[in-house]
Formats: structure tokens, C-alpha cells, sequence
């Protein structure tokens, strides 16, 4: 994950195709499908191994790396499907939170014995053994559809006033998981809630995804990890694939000028409802799978603060740059876990607990620096929008190169020619 | 490149460009690392897709596929009595006219004379206080703003309103966004029919910036077009909706008189592929060149309609804009 970062921190800004960032995005492009694929997937299996490599400085030191991946796992999907709503669409939306919480009690409500709709256990309709991976589609369908509520009326409304009601829906989500104590269980919260059932041992009687699975290299959140990480390759495909049809183009669209994508016969409201509904519906899965991580739920895991966090994880990393909100959710996760338990760094004393107490001052901090010298994020959107646009693209590049040499050379053909077009 | 008038400068240089390119092997170059420039991106859309190196071709696949109702020359679009009010302010009053297909009708008045919000009660904006627009046969009534451009009605701005960060083509393909019928689930999964769309869109927006001229910045953002590129983009996106008719609201805004020649050319284009088109101007010159027929407004009201040359000589007209002298109205 260090070298996004390298590669961005030079872009100068409002010079196009000039920083190292873009050059990356450049050669890469021009790369063959198969070439692409050799050195995507060593990248993604390093990824996947990096908490059980333990990279000296990488490393967590008062938490377990583990946990910490699994963690970033679960706001990293957070972020894509945020980034979806705020990022692609432009809607703002301060109570994603909401969604994550519909989410996870989802999961509990179904699976927890302490809930009266427990549905696990004798003369029920979940075995134990599968209760978490059935219930998980069906908190990805409740999810949505709490979007799909919550936008028809709200989608009328539009900036401020969208961020406003929005905001709304995420205290309420929390209000009503701490007031309705006999369903949820109100401050207590649910416990015992369902988690795949996979490889108990004798030493391990959970399997390898429960909580108590702390012990080795390998523990359980390392598997939650990589079940993120599956799952966030999977969100991605799909995501990808509406960006680059109708949809993401609509998305792009509005978020651009609303009133201009009416009048050239896009639907917005349907396709900003859409935007909403998927963007829950990742928000339901991310939930579902910290229910089943920590197998306990309870309102104060939804505060506002967290939506904020989720959208500074997002504006961190790039609104509308897919890979630059996992960035973003990966720094939000990992920076705090980092200086946690750490006493020197680089041989310099610190205190690294007071440092992770005051995240969110840091956090704040660095959002207004990164507001003032780069407002697009670290890794700005160069969406692609188009199917089959690929073969364009590299012949447009391949022509800016023969330019570029030509310059070079000082034979003057292209140079003169493009400033003649562009007069 | 498609036409020696409205493509301007562009033929020169894709002549030069593509003898650059035929001293060089243009496949093994594929592989080089990336090559970083500042200057415009410029496509020669010939190595894209060869054919549309032929005007003919381009013209074929830009011309609309539709089926209209309206036979040529009969009424396509009908203005009966429109009236507009914004509280006291009567912006146009009873206003009718009627716009037939195939030909090209302008739109003039005096500053503030009521064309815009004419166009906006037109294309669904603003919905008329009174009377009804009808179109095609049947009248607008309440439809939605996307479902009147679904209907075939579409239209520019006065003042440019393209997706400034989307690359030309994809603001072209965002116009026939109307012609899609895939949604959500299609292009998740990149069902056949979702695949087939996206590839017609494509080829389709392709012909279309070829068409108006600007098919060597394809790939570049919108923001980035010099001014008259990003004219001419927007009715290219306008007609990627495959309008039944095509409003353009001062297209010539801030053209020098080249450039006005070239849009004179251009509509002409795209009347002859078989679009109607209803334009609204200041330039004298330009409506007076390219128009079959000129519908007159002063203060919301029609005063004259006619072809340029009695317009031209209506003295209510000429009064209008030159006002009347003191002694005269005594």
C-alpha cells in the first residue's frame, strides 16, 4: 500500500498529465490485459500477506495487525460503497453510518439468542453452522431497501439539505438500536451473533473466524481480512462495471450539472435513487461482516462520528477514485493502530497512545492541509466512463507521444499542427 | 476533415499527421513507456476508425434513425397561445407559431424579448401558464424535462453547461443515455444487449464530434476545449439524443466572423442530414444567411413572422430594433 502514496505526492496541481501518479495511470493503460494481470495479482496476494509478513516497521504494536487489517477491510468497503453515493453522484451524505448499523443488526437480530427474532438454534430455520452466510444476503436486501426508503423522498432535496437529512437518518438508525431495548437490547446490545463456521479445532473450538482465534500469525482477523478482501474484489468488478455503462456516466453527469443531465434525457432522480440504494447495500454487507467479526453489536459502534469518519476516509483518498478511498480507509484504519502501544520511532521517543487518543484532531488537521494544497484528494479521479473507449484512449496517447517526440526533435510537423487546432 | 468549412483547421493538420504516421510502424509502438505532454491531446480518429475518414460515412451514421410521425414540411412543433407569467412579469404573451420539419426557423427579438424562457417553455423548463405546446401530434403537457428529450426535443445553452470533467466523447455518449434501455442489473453483469448499446453509443458519439468537428479531442476533458470546441460539442451532444428537433440557444455567442461562417455551414450540415432546427440569435447576419423562415418576439408578443427577406423589410421589425424616430410617432 506504500506505493500509491509515493506516486501521488508530486502531482503539481492543475497541470494535467504531468505528476508521477499520472504517468503510472498512463503507462499502465497502455499495458496489455495479460500484462495487467501479471503484475495485479503478485500486488494483491502481497497485499493479503502483509499481516502475517510482519514488516518490521508496518507492524502494530499495541493491537494486533490482524485485527487491524480486518478492520481496514471493512471501512475499505465502506468507502467504495460511500464513494459510490458521494464520490460518483455527488449526494451528499453524512448518516452512512445508518446503513452499516442496518446492516449489523440485521445479522444479530437473526442470529443473536439474546434478540427475540433469533432464527438460529432448534426448530429454526438457520442452521448454526451456515447462520452468517445466509443471513448476509438478506442484510444486504434490508440495507438497500432502508436506501432505497430513506432516498425516494429525500433525493428531492438537494446539497446542504440532502447532507442535513442524511444526517437525520444516522442518529435515528442509533436512537432506535438504543431506545427499542426489548428487540435490540438497547445499551447492552446483542451478543453471540453468528460468524462463518469454518476449521474448528481442537485447540481452536470457534473455528478459524472466531473471536477467540487470537492466537499465531493467522488468526481471525486475518481471515476476516482476506474474506474482505474477496468481497471487496467482487464489489469492485461490479462497481467498476457501472461506472464504465449508463450509470456511471449519469452518476458523473449529475454530480457535474444536475439540471444539464435532465435536459439531455438522463433520469436522475432514478438513477441518483440507484446510486443510494447501491451505496447502502455495500454499507449492509460491510456491516454484516463487523456483526459477524466482533459477534457483538451495540448502538455506540454507530455514532456520528463514524460517518464522518467513513466521508474523511473518502475525501482523504479521492472522492471518486474506486483505489484511492481503500487509500483513504487503509490511513483512517491503520495510522491511529500504528502509533497505538508504540514508545520511539526511528529511534526518536514518542507517545504513541496520547498520539492515537487525539486521531480525530489529527485527522481534522490533516483534511484542512490536504483541503488547502489538494483538494481532489491523494489519488484524484481520472474516471473512465466508457466500455469500449480503450482503443481511443491509446491511440490519443500514442499520438501525444509522436507530438512529444516531435517536439523533442525540433521537427516542428505536430506542435504546429496541434496549435493550429487549438488555435 | 468532414467538411472544408466547419472543419477548419482540423483537415490541415490530420493531413500532415497521418503522413507523420505512415513513416512509422504505428502497432510496435504500444509497449514504449508512458509519454508525458502538456499539450492537447489529439486523436487522429482515421487511425481509430477508418471510415469515418469518409464525410459520406459520417453524415450516414449521424443522421437520425427514428421514426417521426410529422411528414416534411407539415407542423412538427406547435406554439398555441404560450403564455408565461413569473408572478406580474408577463414573459411571453399568447405567443404562436409553429415550427415545421425539415426546415430552419430563427428565433429573434430585442434583448429581453422573451426567446429564452420561449425555449424553456418549449423543452419542458418552465411548463406554460397557458396554452400548450404540442409536438409531434401530441402535446407536451406535464412530461418531465428527460422525457421531453426522450420525446425528441433537444437543445444547447445559452451559456455552455457541458460535464466539464468528462472527456468530450463521454459527454456525447451521456446524450444518448436517451436511447438506452439497460439499466442497473444489465450493467452489472455486462448482459449481450448492455455490451451491443455501449458499442453503437460509442461508435455513434464518435461520428458525431467528427460530424461538428471537434473528433481530434475526443479523449480531451470538456473543461479543457477552447471556446468554440466546446460549442460545437454541445450540439453534438444534443444531437446524440437523435432530437426530432434541435433548439440552439445562441450558438454563436463570442464567435468572430469565421467562426460564425463555419456555424452557418455546420447548421446547414445538419439540417441536410435531416434534422429540424429552431435557432435563436442575435447575429443579423447568421439568422438572416442560414433560415428559412424567422419568428419575430418583442416584450413576449410575436410581431412578425416571414421569410428573412420580408422580415428584413417589416417595419414593425424594424422599429423594434431600431426604435422609432421622435417625429415619426407623433
Amino acid at each position: 500500500m506504500s506505493t500509491p502514496v509515493k506516486q501521488t505526492s508530486a502531482t503539481p496541481l492543475g497541470r494535467p498529465h504531468a505528476g508521477v501518479g499520472d504517468r503510472f495511470r498512463l503507462w499502465w493503460n497502455a499495458q496489455s490485459r495479460p500484462a495487467q494481470w501479471a503484475f495485479g495479482v503478485p500486488f494483491i496476494l502481497f497485499i493479503a500477506l502483509v499481516p502475517i509478513l510482519n514488516i518490521p516497521v508496518l507492524t502494530t504494536v499495541g493491537t494486533n495487525f490482524g485485527a487491524v487489517m480486518a478492520q481496514f477491510g471493512m471501512i475499505a468497503l465502506i468507502a467504495i460503497g460511500l464513494n459510490v453515493v458521494v464520490g460518483q453522484a455527488g449526494l451528499l451524505d453524512l448518516g452512512y453510518v445508518g446503513f452499516y448499523a442496518v446492516g449489523a443488526y440485521t445479522v444479530a437480530l437473526l442470529t443473536s439468542p439474546d434478540s427475540p427474532w433469533n432464527q438460529t438454534g432448534e426448530g429454526n430455520w438457520l442452521s448454526q453452522d451456515w447462520a452468517w452466510l445466509a443471513v448476509l444476503p438478506v442484510a444486504v436486501c434490508i440495507t438497500a431497501i432502508s436506501g432505497l426508503l430513506l432516498g425516494s423522498p429525500t433525493l428531492r432535496l438537494r446539497g446542504d439539505y440532502l447532507a442535513i437529512v442524511t444526517l437525520g437518518f444516522g442518529e435515528i438508525v442509533r436512537l432506535l438500536a438504543d431506545n427499542l431495548g426489548e428487540i435490540t437490547g438497547g445499551g447492552r446490545g446483542l451478543s453471540q451473533v453468528a460468524y462463518p463456521q469454518l476449521g474448528q479445532t481442537e485447540a481452536n473450538p470457534g473455528g478459524l473466524f472466531s473471536a477467540g482465534n487470537v492466537a499465531g500469525r493467522i488468526n481471525s482477523g486475518v481471515w476476516w481480512f482476506w474474506l474482505s478482501l474477496v468481497l471487496i474484489m467482487v464489489v469492485l468488478l461490479f462497481v467498476g462495471n457501472l461506472e464504465r455503462s449508463r450509470v456511471g456516466r449519469a452518476w458523473v453527469a449529475i454530480r457535474e450539472d444536475e439540471d444539464a443531465a435532465e435536459i439531455m434525457g438522463v433520469p436522475t432522480f432514478k438513477f441518483k435513487l440507484w446510486a443510494f440504494t447501491i451505496g447502502a447495500a455495500i454499507g449492509g454487507l460491510s456491516g454484516a461482516l463487523y456483526a459477524g467479526q466482533v459477534q457483538f453489536v451495540t448502538p455506540t459502534n454507530f455514532n456520528v462520528i463514524n460517518s464522518v469518519l467513513f466521508l474523511c476516509a473518502v475525501v482523504l483518498g479521492g472522492q471518486g477514485n474506486k483505489l484511492g478511498v481503500i487509500l483513504g480507509a487503509f490511513i483512517i484504519v491503520y495510522l491511529p493502530n500504528f502509533f497505538l502501544g508504540r514508545t520511539d520511532l526511528f529511534g526518536i521517543p514518542i507517545n504513541g497512545n496520547e498520539i492515537a487518543n487525539y486521531r480525530y484532531l489529527f485527522f481534522g488537521l490533516a483534511l484542512m492541509v490536504l483541503m488547502i494544497f489538494r483538494p481532489q484528494g491523494l489519488l484524484p479521479a481520472r474516471q473512465k466512463l466508457l466500455t469500449y473507449g480503450r482503443q481511443l484512449y491509446v491511440a490519443a496517447r500514442r499520438t501525444a507521444k509522436r507530438q512529444h517526440g516531435d517536439a523533442g526533435t525540433g521537427d516542428q510537423h505536430g506542435t504546429t499542427g496541434a496549435e493550429e487546432v487549438s488555435r | 476533415m468532414t467538411d472544408p468549412g466547419s472543419a477548419r483547421a482540423g483537415s490541415h493538420f490530420d493531413e500532415q499527421n497521418r503522413s507523420v504516421e505512415d513513416a512509422e510502424d504505428v502497432g510496435s509502438d504500444k509497449d514504449l513507456p508512458g509519454g508525458v505532454t502538456e499539450e492537447p491531446v489529439i486523436v487522429d480518429v482515421a487511425d481509430v476508425e477508418p471510415e469515418l475518414a469518409d464525410p459520406a460515412v459520417v453524415a450516414e451514421r449521424v443522421a437520425p434513425t427514428r421514426a417521426i410521425d410529422t411528414a416534411v414540411g407539415a407542423d412538427l412543433l406547435e406554439m398555441r397561445d404560450v403564455t408565461m407569467r413569473f408572478g406580474g412579469l408577463v414573459a411571453l404573451d399568447s405567443v404562436s407559431f409553429s415550427i415545421r420539419r425539415g426546415e430552419i426557423l430563427g428565433l429573434i427579438g430585442p434583448n429581453g424579448a422573451g426567446k429564452t424562457t420561449c425555449f424553456n417553455a418549449m423543452t419542458g423548463v418552465y411548463r406554460p401558464s397557458d396554452g400548450q405546446v404540442v409536438f409531434d401530434g401530441e402535446p407536451l403537457g406535464k412530461l418531465k424535462r428527460n422525457q421531453i428529450t426522450r420525446r425528441g426535443i433537444a437543445r444547447t445553452f445559452q451559456n455552455i453547461r457541458l460535464f466539464s470533467e468528462m472527456t468530450a466523447l463521454e459527454n456525447v455518449v451521456v446524450g444518448t443515455d436517451a436511447r438506452h434501455r439497460t439499466s442497473v442489473p444489465g450493467a452489472t453483469f455486462r448482459t449481450p444487449r448492455h455490451r451491443r448499446e455501449e458499442h453503437d453509443a460509442i461508435e455513434r458519439a464518435m461520428a458525431l464530434l467528427e460530424f461538428v468537428g471537434v473528433g481530434a479531442r475526443a479523449t480531451e476533458k470538456a473543461r479543457n476545449l477552447p471556446y468554440g470546441d466546446q460549442r460545437r460539442l454541445e450540439i453534438a451532444r444534443a444531437l446524440a439524443t437523435e432530437p426530432k428537433l434541435l433548439c440552439l440557444d445562441e450558438p454563436a455567442a463570442g464567435f468572430n466572423p469565421a467562426e460564425k461562417a463555419a456555424l452557418m455551414d455546420l447548421i446547414r450540415k445538419i439540417r441536410a442530414d435531416g434534422y429540424t432546427v429552431l435557432l435563436i440569435e442575435h447575429d443579423m447576419r447568421l439568422v438572416m444567411g442560414v433560415t428559412d423562415r424567422i419568428v419575430v418576439l418583442e416584450f413576449g408578443k410575436k410581431i412578425a413572422e416571414g421569410q428573412p427577406a420580408e422580415i428584413r423589410e417589416n417595419p414593425a421589425v424594424i422599429a423594434a430594433y431600431l426604435g422609432v424616430p421622435d417625429d415619426a410617432t407623433a
